[in-house]
């Protein structure tokens, strides 16, 4: 939230929206037909509100994600109620298959 | 692809067909005794037919984090091992190596230890996919396993947590389909 307020000034509405990229892979890549997307979203939303949207722009991507959903924010395991700051780069990982 | 695939050099994932002498040759140390070496390879009999070859996909940012972090923790969990772990992305055919994990000890009890920790680990920690191209020309991603947190393995079945699942919003907590995932 830190480097939220910093580019941000007041609050209530009318404050920048927040611009994040998702990322794809695997199924979900293929499910959303791209391996990237740029969202658009309030201040103060969240992974799980970015994944709704995802879903509702891709249905076939929630439906891989039914299994099992992890997201990564930055590059680190984020939690659903993680809040997007603008910039993030968020990616949703299918179940993995390395090896 | 571009996003996927920036396997910077000395990385440990890679582009790059993958010698497994080379990644043995990382552990070579005076005071081993025993040295384990295990190559994954391209098979043939794939979940749906015959496979004519695998494409590895990864995110590579987050798969290099995950690969220095076993690394690390299989050295500090088993004293005296001296770890290397490659992996390779990109399209394989049948027989290429797609993983090698070599793993120097004192002895060879550690050895084997150490080695199976990290490969048993780079199968659920590391976000790596697959999908087979099978010999009739369809293709297939390879059902993984829900990716594990680092160092939350669990041996049971049932026992899986980690904090970081996400419910499927716009399913509620009781997303179907949880709990006997993989293995």
């Amino acid at each position: 939230m830190a480097r939220l307020e910093k580019s941000v000034e007041g609050k209530g509405p009318g404050r920048r929206p927040v611009r994040v990229t998702l990322l794809y892979f695997g199924q979900a890549r293929d499910a959303a037909g791209r391996g990237e997307e740029a969202f658009s979203l309030p201040v103060g939303a969240t992974v799980e509100a970015l994944l709704r949207e995802s879903f509702a722009a891709h249905p076939a991507v929630r439906r891989v994600m039914v299994r099992s959903v992890r997201v990564a924010v930055n590059e680190e395991l984020a939690e659903p109620g993680r809040v997007l700051g603008d910039g993030d780069v968020v990616a949703i990982l299918p179940p993995v298959a390395g090896g | 692809m571009s996003l996927t695939m920036k396997a910077a050099s000395g990385g440990r994932l890679t582009r790059e067909r993958l010698d497994p002498s080379a990644v043995l040759a990382q552990t070579g140390d005076p005071s081993s005794g025993g040295t384990v070496l295990f190559v994954g390879t391209v098979r043939d009999a794939g979940e749906a037919g015959i496979v004519d070859r695998i494409l590895y996909e990864a995110y590579a940012p987050l798969a290099e984090k995950r690969l220095l972090e076993i690394e690390e923790d299989v050295k500090s969990r088993v004293p005296g091992v001296r770890v290397a772990l490659r992996h390779r992305v990109g399209e394989l055919r049948v027989g290429e190596v797609s993983v090698a994990v070599a793993v120097s000890a004192p002895h060879r009890a550690e050895a084997f230890e150490a080695c199976r920790l990290a490969i048993e680990r780079i199968k659920h920690e590391v976000p790596i996919w697959k999908k087979e191209r099978l010999a009739g020309g369809s293709e297939r991603w390879v059902e993984g396993t829900a990716l594990r947190v680092a160092g939350t393995k669990r041996k049971r079945t049932g026992g899986r947590r980690g904090g970081t699942a996400t419910r499927d919003p716009a399913r509620g907590p009781a997303a179907r389909g949880r709990g006997q995932a993989g293995r």
